[in-house]
């Protein structure tokens, strides 16, 4: 007999996962947010097509303020032979400048929340991959694989399909869409440790290294360019940090760490004590259960 | 986030390496978990989950502020808050959907379905059940083996659950007392008797106390028995089984980048499969032998159950999505014709006779289920004559598609874990795309294949050359009052002017023969729309070209009748009326009536008409005269089709 470790059986149904939304959905997408899920989302795609080009395109839905580390990546594997690598940017956005500092929560509605929302409308998407993990927060939880939205992409928890067996019905009405998770059952360490099997390039901004950054609300925030906008009293300094989490710079919490290998911020990661998400402002939004309510007006 | 168990901490932190390379080994079980609301369940999980370090600092936090705000445990830690995600149901204190969970031990990483225990969410027990390797059932120490935690067991035995954990919880509301948990346990013995389980634990248990859970703890001295972890982590798991079955792969996509390559993809149901193997390609039967074993780490010699992967074949043999791979000596059936169980998840009942979407790992087909055999009381096992099945019903009936099917038994019976992928379907409206019901296959009916068609020596073309014409159905559908009738009749006369021989079916003439036991009823209107199609089909094969009209406000049995017909011998002719005009008209004075409620079910008034999405015409009554309308489907009938 063959044992099958967990990461086989969670790459396996990855795939299985991705394959049905290719052969029953007309127009599926990936979303590419850069970060390591990402990245591992994008490998399980390519294996599980190989050996044709990923049937699908790549959409990233950008904001201009995530690191420039993570542009380099995008550019770069939006580069590679058989990648189509769509570029979006809320355009109303754009034109009013919304920035993390001046616009506080009005940032990630309108570009992540509306800026997806524009994207899949405009190229008339009908199945989006998502790298959400049900392990990352107690909505995210119940969430189906193959989880249904209505035309106008809001998520209703209480009108989910029942999701039996690996039998996923992929069937819509016109305007109506999926939203695909084919990472749904894997958790944190999961994804750390399938990046290191498979060498999988993840930005580099995981890894700790001397970066400038300042001290604010409780956060340690990077400056990653000079549009950064400095308070009084604020001082620029450099500490050896990594990130568990990416997204906008001035939005995304770095950690003081060591760990400049995937070894060793898995180590730091498996003997720590406070959760993932703890670096990231957007949760806190509205207190309790604003993941939730975020998803149901479409965000992610 | 998965934490690991404190037993490894210490390895981690001194060799991170050797502590990695030992998960990389672990098994993956999968469990689910039921009870009633008040069993502890939430709290049992929050249990598990604090115990194996899978809670950090600040959620730790988080927890006892909300402890404090919401909890229902006077203050202290309410571990179930941990658990019960989705704001609505914290509420209400209740957990109303399927959540899944992680965590790992040493030995084992878990995935945990937490299910609901409410009568009204059983479908979701279903959902959790299906992918399960082992279900922990809860009991209230106080109130003993309930009617719940007899409807739980069914249900996970039905979907194939072998292995059950009977977890009596609270047990520090009884004083840990081992009279209790004898009391339960003898109780529960005899109902597992009964309903065929067999492989089964039953642990005593604190969630609040945490004796049990983990570790044996103090209070239970009397109990020798393993701890809930430690039976998880030590149970056997059924990979070992699936491998050792034939070899099964559904074809899921066909990789065909250039014209070098042409690889199926899927993921292995069952056996194992090696380059130089002979299969068969079903339902069409075709041998082949496997070429290679791709993936984009290089071929593999062998793949196993569970691995997806992509094979391509020595020469080159037709194969499609829906087509399924298996081995050339020990093929599965395929058959059209089936008895299942099924288990009704929607609001809306099922309609017996409705074509619905079938779905059974990568094939779809057209279903229709008849009337149930019976319906099952998940409480006793007792078999209930039934018309239909209700939200949450789980009954036993036929089921009938519109192509061959190629299945294996669910086979819950056998003993070996279940053939989930190739015996386990699900059931789609066709019209809200919602899923309806899941089945489990239990074996194919001989009747259909005892039948057989008999040849006939004048056949259709005979019939059909000897009248000079292309057999069709022209099918009529509008409102009531819409004028289907009155333009029907004068087609029929203008095609009999021409010499072309033709019969018009409508309601009258139907209904006081062929259906005169028919009502107006749902299920009624379909069987009724059913018999149409099949009479008109028998007078196709006759050479005739068929007239019906009939309101036939259903999509789904209009299709059901295109189905029935050859390609391009269904003409749909939607007379669009709209219903304030077929109202005015009211030829017959129905809508009057109907108004007045003296006709329930009245189309248009109180039930639905779904007007076709791609008729071959339609007819703006208000815009043109029915003559007018007549000349126009006559022309489109004779033209060369």
């Amino acid at each position: 007999m063959q044992n099958l470790t967990h990461l086989d059986r969670l790459e396996a149904e990855s795939i299985h996962i991705m394959r049905e939304t290719v052969a029953e959905a007309s127009r599926p997408v990936m979303l590419y947010s850069i970060g390591k899920d990402s990245a591992v989302m994008l490998h399980l795609a390519r294996k599980a097509f190989y050996p044709a080009p990923l049937p699908f395109p790549l959409l990233h839905v950008d904001t201009n303020w995530k690191f420039r580390d993570m542009y380099a990546l995008r550019d770069k594997v939006g580069g590679e032979d058989g990648i189509e690598l769509l570029i979006h940017k809320n355009p109303e956005a754009e034109a009013r400048g919304i920035n993390p500092f001046d616009h506080g929560p009005l940032h990630t509605d309108m570009w992540k929340t509306e800026g997806l929302k524009q994207a899949l409308d405009m190229f008339g998407f009908d199945a989006a991959f998502g790298g959400a993990r049900r392990d990352e927060e107690k909505s995210r939880a119940k969430e189906r694989i193959f989880s249904f939205r209505t035309a106008s992409h809001r998520w209703d928890p209480k009108g989910q399909r029942p999701e039996l067996w690996s039998l996923y019905n992929v069937r819509k009405n016109a305007g109506e869409s999926m939203r695909v998770f084919p990472l749904s059952n894997w958790t944190e360490l999961d994804v750390w440790q399938y990046i290191m099997r498979e060498g999988i390039e993840i930005v580099p901004l995981y890894l700790a290294a001397p970066r400038p950054v300042v001290e604010r609300d409780g956060l340690i925030i990077m400056v990653d360019d000079d549009r950064f906008q400095l308070r009084d009293g604020e001082q620029v300094e450099t500490r050896a940090v990594r990130f568990r989490t990416l997204g906008c710079y001035p939005l995304s919490g770095a950690v003081e760490s060591d760990a400049d290998t995937i070894e060793k911020v898995v180590q730091e990661m498996l003997l720590a004590t406070t959760s993932e998400r703890q670096g990231r402002i957007i949760d806190r939004d509205a207190g309790d259960g604003s993941m939730e309510k975020k998803k149901q007006e479409g965000y992610f | 986030m998965a934490l690991p168990h404190a037993d490894e901490r210490d390895l981690i932190a001194s060799d991170i390496s050797a502590y990695l390379e030992r998960q990389k080994s672990k098994e993956l079980l999968r469990f689910i978990t039921c009870g009633s609301v008040d069993d502890g369940k939430s709290t049992l999980i929050g249990r598990l989950l604090f115990e194996t370090r899978q809670i950090f600092d600040d959620q730790m936090a988080a927890l006892e502020a909300d402890s404090k705000r919401v909890g229902t445990q006077g203050g202290k830690i309410d571990f179930a808050l941990l658990v019960d995600g989705l704001s609505a149901e914290r509420e209400q204190g209740i957990t109303i959907d399927v959540a899944y969970r992680f965590f790992a031990t040493a030995k084992r990483k878990f995935i945990v379905a937490d299910t609901p225990g409410h009568e009204q969410y059983t479908r979701n027990m279903a959902t959790g059940a299906s992918t399960a390797d082992l279900a922990v059932l809860l009991v209230d120490a106080r109130k003993g083996v309930l009617e719940q935690t007899r409807r739980h067991s069914i249900l996970t035995h039905l979907v194939g659950i072998r292995r059950l954990v009977l977890a009596v919880t609270k047990m520090d509301l009884v004083g840990f007392d081992k009279g209790a948990f004898d009391a339960i346990v003898a109780d529960y013995r005899d109902f597992a008797e009964q309903i065929g389980v067999t492989d089964w634990v039953a642990i005593p248990v604190s969630g609040l106390s945490g004796d049990n859970v983990a570790s044996q703890g103090e209070a239970m001295g009397w109990y020798s028995g393993p701890a809930l972890l430690e039976h998880l982590e030590t149970v056997p798991i059924d990979s070992a089984a699936d491998q050792a079955k034939p070899f099964r792969m559904p074809v899921q996509w066909v990789n065909r980048p250039d014209q070098h390559f042409r690889g199926f993809a899927g993921q292995i149901a069952g056996g194992r499969v090696a380059p130089g193997d002979e299969v068969r390609i079903l339902p069409s039967g075709r041998i082949g032998r496997i070429d290679r074993v791709v993936t984009m780490d290089g071929d593999l010699p062998e793949a196993v159950a569970g691995q997806s992967v992509t094979l391509t074949l020595t020469q080159e043999i037709d194969c499609s999505r829906g087509d399924v791979i298996v081995a050339a000596k020990d093929p599965p059936h395929a058959a059209d014709q089936f008895e299942a169980t099924i288990i009704w998840m929607a609001d809306e009942a099922m309609v017996p006779g409705r074509g619905y979407w079938l779905k059974l790992a990568t094939q779809n087909a057209t279903a229709t289920v008849a009337q149930p055999k019976h319906q099952l009381n998940v409480n006793t096992m007792e078999e209930l004559a039934a018309k239909t099945l209700e939200l949450n019903a789980i009954g036993v009936a036929e089921i009938t598609t519109d192509r061959p099917i190629v299945f294996e038994a669910y086979g819950v019976d056998r003993g070996g874990p279940p053939n989930r992928q190739l015996g386990g379907f699900i059931l789609i409206d066709k019209l809200t795309n919602a899923t309806v019901a899941a089945g489990m296959l239990h074996f194919a009916l001989r009747r259909a294949e005892n039948v057989h068609w008999q040849a006939l020596d004048v056949g259709r073309d005979m019939h059909s050359r000897l009248k000079g014409q292309k057999p069709a159905v022209v099918w009529f559908t509008g409102l009531s009052g819409a004028g289907k009738s009155t333009i029907a009749n004068l087609v029929e006369k203008k095609l009999a002017a021409m010499g072309r021989h033709t019969f018009l079916l409508d309601g009258d003439n139907v209904r006081h023969g062929l259906n005169k036991d028919l009502g107006f009823t749902e299920a009624d209107r379909i069987e009724n729309i059913r018999r149409v199609g099949e009479v008109a089909k028998l007078m196709t094969d006759a050479g005739l070209i068929v007239l019906t009209a009939f309101i036939s406000p259903f999509r789904a049995e209009r299709d059901m009748v295109r189905a029935m017909m050859a390609e391009g011998e269904f003409i749909e002719i939607f007379v669009d009326t709209p219903l304030d005009e077929a109202e005015r008209r009211d030829v017959k004075g129905l809508y009057a009536k109907a108004r007045a409620g003296e006709l329930p079910n009245f189309t248009g008034i109180d039930s639905p008409y779904e007007p076709p999405e791609q008729p071959e015409m339609r007819i703006d009554t208000t815009a043109m005269s029915a003559e007018e309308a007549a000349d126009r489907i006559v022309e489109e009938l004779l033209k060369p089709r």
